[in-house]
């Protein structure tokens, strides 16, 4: 039918074409205004914010101060510390021991797998949040409450998105592999050690993204089980009380937590999109 | 690229044996340990920081603890009969109906960019990335982001002004507004999931049922309905059930953002202020395990819907 008329078919084509940009154009600008106009805020002073709207330009796009003092009295500085810390050890353990249950599940028959593998399924289901009302009892008993220790257990600990991402990937590396180093005469954690955590890598870097940035935006936990001291989401959090009327230092704040997500998203974008689908839908 | 399959079957391989061709002589009860050692520390933490709390919690909830006292006291049913009859608490799930209703909007947004993008774009890397980036933000950072926006004279009154739209409500003052602007909130947060899952799967129809249909002169809106509709039914079906469960669990968005002032209280924040600011304990694990027991009813419904679902991502 359309081949029958080429001029009308072109222009509800065109037309649709302008539709599609106009509708991106909207979506875009949707996602992107409510983050610039924080953005122009943390660069205005006190009086400037005052006087000015939220879409009139800061007089001095190099006027820092706002940033200066997030970092100095909004804890910052102990806020990044402390999150890359706890990422450190967070994922290191998640990595060995994923990797090592990972490698248990898909390469040996033992008795109780089954029953394994069910542990590990059911226990997704169990929300996360609203059983912190028990969790709380247990760090608490094992006198972590308070610590960055509670945090680092606790991430380590109930990750099976990460199990998943390792089984998967290790099902496509053909056993041949560790047969031919047990025959070499290499023990099973040799196996584990040499041959599979090496070949797992982009397993391994999968997690390292998806955990990551779940453990970077993680709020509750170090809420809850860390008052004393702040990490990333709370020390940000607690800009609400001190800096209630003061905006433009809320949004540096702001600020300065979104440009490293920012950054890792532009450089990570494939692993990212690939990563976060698979833990999402599990 | 998403491509949905059910669960392929497993193609048989041969395992590493444990018998006397794999394992050196008399090494057999080491061998046999191997395994069990491999998965000490992560079944380990599992019973202690899952399963364990899960036990507990069954039994809090029939006392009536305060979560301090050393002695529980055993209370039957009676905190399970309070969530159900206390309006206070059981009422509160009426708020995720705000949330699952924005669900729906998410998921027809994601719906609508995914199609577009489908089709060959210019700067379709760029949007792709724009949509999506809102989810990756630290939801604190996210929270602070919409106060601002919905600051009284603030950067929404401000736009609605140019349209002429002069005296605005109280976005998040007003308990009559104040969950449909939570709610909205939580749509910019999370459409960017929902759009890279169905972009994935829209992009991994084949291409040649396109070029078929065109030449059958189907236009975009038939090929839409004939081709990329049955597609990603499956994908929309599970979207749609992560959606109620996840309206019924909303947290972060309305404790950062209200506290849970102004009606704006959910389920999940009831839960956690009864165990920890009211130290009801016993009743605060009755509340959990209810909300336990809903999540674990809605996700057999989705294991009945779409058994052996996977997104499968390579």
């Amino acid at each position: 039918m359309t081949t029958t008329h080429p001029t009308r078919y072109r222009a509800a084509a065109a037309a649709s074409g302008t539709v599609k940009y106009v509708s991106l154009v909207i979506g875009a600008l949707v996602t992107l205004i409510p983050l610039s106009v924080l953005f122009i805020a943390s660069f205005k002073t006190s009086s400037e914010f005052g006087q000015t709207g939220p879409f009139d330009l800061p007089a001095n796009w190099f006027n820092l101060d706002n940033y200066i003092e997030a970092f100095n009295k909004g804890g910052m500085v102990e806020g990044f510390l402390n999150t890359t810390i706890i990422l450190l050890f967070s994922l290191a353990g998640t990595i060995v021991i994923g990797t090592m249950a990972a490698y248990a599940i898909d390469r040996f028959q033992f008795r109780g797998k089954r029953l394994v593998v069910a542990l590990f399924l059911i226990a997704t289901l169990i929300p996360g949040v609203t059983s912190q009302v028990a969790t709380f009892q247990i760090i608490n008993g094992l006198g972590l409450y308070n610590s960055m220790a509670a945090l680092i257990l606790l991430f380590m600990g109930t990750d099976i998105v990460s199990i998943y991402i390792f089984i998967q990937f290790m099902q496509s590396i053909p056993t041949s592999i560790d047969e031919a180093a047990m025959l070499d005469g290499a023990n099973r954690w040799t196996i584990y050690w040499r041959v599979i955590l090496p070949l797992l890598r982009p397993a391994i870097a999968t997690v390292v993204i998806v955990k990551g940035i779940a453990i970077y935006n993680e709020f509750y936990l170090p809420f809850l089980y860390w008052p004393s001291e702040g990490v990333i989401s709370t020390s940000l959090f607690r800009f609400k009380g001190p800096f209630g009327a003061h905006w433009e230092t809320i949004a540096a704040g702001t600020v300065l937590v979104i440009v490293p997500t920012l950054i890792a998203f532009v450089l990570l974008q494939r692993f990212i999109y690939r990563g976060l689908a698979t833990g999402a839908v599990k | 690229m998403v491509a949905i399959t059910s669960t392929p079957p497993r193609t048989p391989r041969r395992r590493g044996r444990r018998g006397p061709s794999g394992v050196p002589a008399g090494r057999g009860a080491v061998a046999r340990l191997t395994p069990y050692l491999f998965l000490l520390a992560a079944v380990g933490l599992l019973l202690l920081l899952t399963y364990l709390p899960a036990a507990n919690m069954l039994w809090y909830s029939l006392t009536d603890w305060d979560g301090l006292d050393l002695e529980k006291e055993f209370v039957g049913v009676d905190n399970y009969v309070e969530v159900f009859t206390n309006p206070q608490i059981f009422a509160v799930f009426g708020v995720s109906l705000y949330y699952f209703a924005g669900s729906f909007l998410q998921m027809g947004i994601a719906l609508y960019f995914a199609a577009l993008l489908s089709y060959r774009t210019r700067f379709s890397n760029l949007f792709r990335g724009i949509l999506f980036f809102p989810y990756l933000i630290n939801g604190v950072a996210i929270g602070f982001v919409f106060l601002y926006l919905f600051q009284p004279g603030g950067t929404l009154d401000t736009v609605l002004g140019w349209f002429g739209l002069a005296d605005p409500p109280k976005w998040l003052g007003d308990p009559a507004i104040a969950n449909y602007s939570l709610a909205a909130t939580s749509v910019w947060r999370y459409t960017g999931l929902n759009f890279v899952l169905f972009l994935g799967a829209i992009q991994s129809i084949p291409g040649e049922l396109y070029e078929a249909a065109e030449i059958d002169g189907a236009n975009r809106w038939q090929q839409f309905w004939a081709l990329t509709f049955p597609g990603i039914r499956r994908i929309i079906g599970l979207s749609f059930i992560l959606a109620i469960a996840g309206s019924l669990s909303v947290f972060e968005i309305p404790f950062i953002m209200t506290g849970g002032a102004n009606g704006t209280s959910t389920f999940v924040i009831q839960t956690l202020q009864t165990a920890f600011n009211f130290r009801q304990v016993g009743l605060a694990s009755a509340m959990a395990i209810v909300l336990l027991a809903i999540v674990l009813v809605v996700t057999f419904v989705q294991r009945k819907l779409f058994p052996d679902e996977k997104v499968d991502l390579t």
